[in-house]
């Protein structure tokens, strides 16, 4: 989006607030730091990819934004509250979503009680045990609007184990979107998917960036410079670069470094 | 469009109508087995009429059966429904036997006082267990609670108020009673009988609705893919606690109408190898259903009967374990889905090229 330009050293000014944001994220394991000094931030209305090679920390990465890792250094801001030592449940309440890169729907159940279970989180009501799931109004209506987004609308009485893999892609997005997050970290939403599939995850991640932060973590690069507004490399755990597409494009230390080898 | 997959309140609580309308009703992915209600209550009925023709022996066996299914079901809500394998649940059954027999003391109780104080004392434990063993998964989850299970033996095996190795005998059964009249005599036959059938009953309509609710299903969801239900924004381990808890509770009350049964208790209530039974009747049965965890239980219970009666197997009986052990090697290799999938299979070998119903992801 406009909103998107920046010059590179601080372009936290130019954009709507930020949503979430990492000051200075580093974890190490056993000594060897596998994302060091890292800070990162996206708003609502833009996509930030995170693209590196493999090893680069970028699952440990969004692993500690999610709150599944605790890091051992620097600050994860999310909505205004420090959440750094909050557990992932307490940031998924929060809106904090996430899809993961292996794909991890509940496959025995219906593709619709996918999405209505992840509604039940936001209002648990656990000792309420008289009333039924299969009656849960609330949960179904937010499950039907999710699948609907996520196009998956015609889909909703399947077992879920049953979908394309595609389809359990945009599943694992309905599911995310059930939470009602308004941020949403997606760890390759892209993987293993065909020319048409991929066309039409862009399409909703395009759809779904008016109304949400998103930050992308892909390895399909085309798709990437082609609805990202803003990328940032990492490579051996550090950013060395975060701009628009067109400059991280023509970045020297990103052509090096990481585009060198393959473009 | 987007915006609307956001769950907001006042969009979800004006369609909520139209959703109705439109979806129908739910399906219910949960449990649902063929027959619905109705085979249970059938079963339940069968066995409310089998006095009529059993002897007091026959009885016996029937009410023990019904005992273990108590137990087999509360473990069910663990193994099956949460996917929590617990090898210390016997832990719970021998709390809830000491308890009743040492709250009865020499005079006798009431029954309602034993069943609170029982239930009240395995689910305490039960949340001191839970709290510090749900930490762990898998082997180390199943290590913990084998180690804190012993840990009870050895506590009631050693302790002389619990009458050590010996055990201790309940010299008064317990009584229900509003003001002078009686109500329930536990030391009648037919009183116990029905006592435990609807105890029998109670816990598995309980059980029932409990895996139909959304707790239940959440309980479903951490089964499949806890951290996916974290990454939903479910708190998971207070999940887990709570249906650890409430199966101590029920094992405790198995263990109350055990002790009833035969008069006394002893520390192999609370042994490894009465959890690793009861584990046995779910595998017997078929993890994953109620039903399967009672058929595991009359299974299981018979086969013992049977291969510990001398009548029948002369010398060989006194190596009951051996031959018990062999047959339900034989029966898990034959039905790996346990007594309960016997339906699918025959169904599966008659007919060639059935449609069979996804196993679901049992991974």
């Amino acid at each position: 989006m406009s909103a998107a330009i920046g010059d590179g050293s601080h372009p936290r000014e130019q954009r709507a607030a930020s949503l979430l944001e990492a000051i200075g994220l580093g974890r190490r394991f056993r000594g060897l730091a596998a994302v060091d000094n890292v800070s990162i931030d996206i708003g609502v209305g833009e996509i930030h990819a995170v693209i590196g090679t493999n090893g680069a920390g970028k699952s440990t990465l969004i692993n500690m934004l999610s709150g599944e890792l605790v890091p051992s250094a620097g600050t994860v801001r999310f909505a205004g509250h420090d959440v750094t030592r909050w557990p992932q449940p307490r940031r998924a309440r929060a809106g904090l979503g996430r899809s993961y890169q292996r794909t991890t729907i509940f496959g025995e159940f219906s593709v619709l009680e996918n999405c209505r279970l992840a509604a039940q989180a936001s209002e648990p009501r656990p000792w309420f045990v008289w009333e039924r799931a299969a009656r849960d109004w609330r949960g179904v209506a937010i499950a039907t609007r999710a699948l609907a987004a996520a196009g998956l609308a015609d889909d909703a009485g399947r077992v879920a184990s049953t979908l394309s893999h595609g389809a359990k892609r945009q599943l694992e997005i309905a599911m995310c979107l059930a939470t009602a997050p308004r941020a949403l970290l997606l760890d390759e939403p892209l993987a293993g998917m065909g020319a048409e599939e991929t066309g039409r995850m862009l399409a909703l991640l395009s759809e779904l960036k008016k109304t949400h932060a998103i930050l992308l973590v892909e390895h399909d690069m085309d798709a990437v410079f082609r609805v990202a507004d803003r990328i940032t490399v990492m490579v051996n755990g550090q950013v060395i670069a975060s701009d628009v597409p067109e400059r991280i494009r023509i970045d020297p230390a990103v052509r090096l470094a990481y585009l060198g080898n393959g473009h | 469009m987007a915006s609307d997959g956001t769950g907001d309140e006042g969009i979800v609580a004006s369609g909520v109508d139209g959703v109705r309308a439109e979806v129908g009703t739910l399906p219910d992915i949960g449990r649902r087995e063929a027959g619905g209600w109705l085979v249970p209550a059938a079963a339940a009925l069968a066995v409310a009429a089998l006095p009529l023709v059993l002897s007091p022996y026959g009885q016996d066996v029937v009410v023990r059966i019904a005992i273990y299914a108590i137990f087999a079901l509360s473990l069910e809500l663990l193994v099956g429904a949460t996917g929590l394998v617990s090898l210390g649940h016997a832990a719970f059954l021998g709390i809830g036997a000491y308890v009743a027999v040492l709250a009865s003391g020499d005079s006798g109780a009431s029954l309602a006082l034993l069943v609170a104080m029982a239930m009240a004392a395995a689910a305490a434990y039960a949340l001191v267990v839970g709290t510090l063993s749900l930490r762990t998964r898998g082997v180390y989850f199943i290590m913990v609670t084998l180690a804190f299970a012993q840990m009870a033996y050895f506590v009631v095996h050693d302790t002389k108020a619990a009458g050590g190795s010996d055990g201790i005998f309940l010299y008064v059964k317990p009584t229900l009673a509003i003001g002078a009249t009686t109500l329930l005599d536990l030391g009648q036959r037919a009183s116990f009988y029905y006592t435990v059938l609807a105890a029998l009953v109670a816990t598995y309509a309980f059980i029932a609705l409990l895996l139909g609710s959304r707790f239940g299903h959440a309980l479903a969801g951490i089964r499949v893919n806890e951290q996916r239900m974290r990454a939903a924004g479910f708190s998971t381990t207070p999940y887990k606690l709570a249906a650890f808890t409430v199966a101590g509770a029920l094992a405790g009350l198995a263990g109350l109408l055990l002790a009833v049964k035969d008069g006394a208790v002893n520390p192999e209530l609370l042994s490894w190898h009465e959890s690793g039974a009861v584990l046995l009747m779910l595998i017997f049965g078929g993890i994953g259903s109620l039903r399967g965890a009672v058929l595991g239980a009359v299974a299981f219970t018979l086969l013992k009967e049977l291969f510990q009666s001398e009548a029948l197997l002369g010398p060989l009986a006194s190596h009951w374990q051996l031959t018990l052990g062999l047959t339900i090697i034989a029966f898990v290799a034959a039905l790996p889905r346990g007594l309960i999938g016997l339906g699918a299979r025959v169904r599966g070998l008659t007919s060639n090229r059935a449609a069979r119903p996804a196993p679901g992801g049992s991974t």
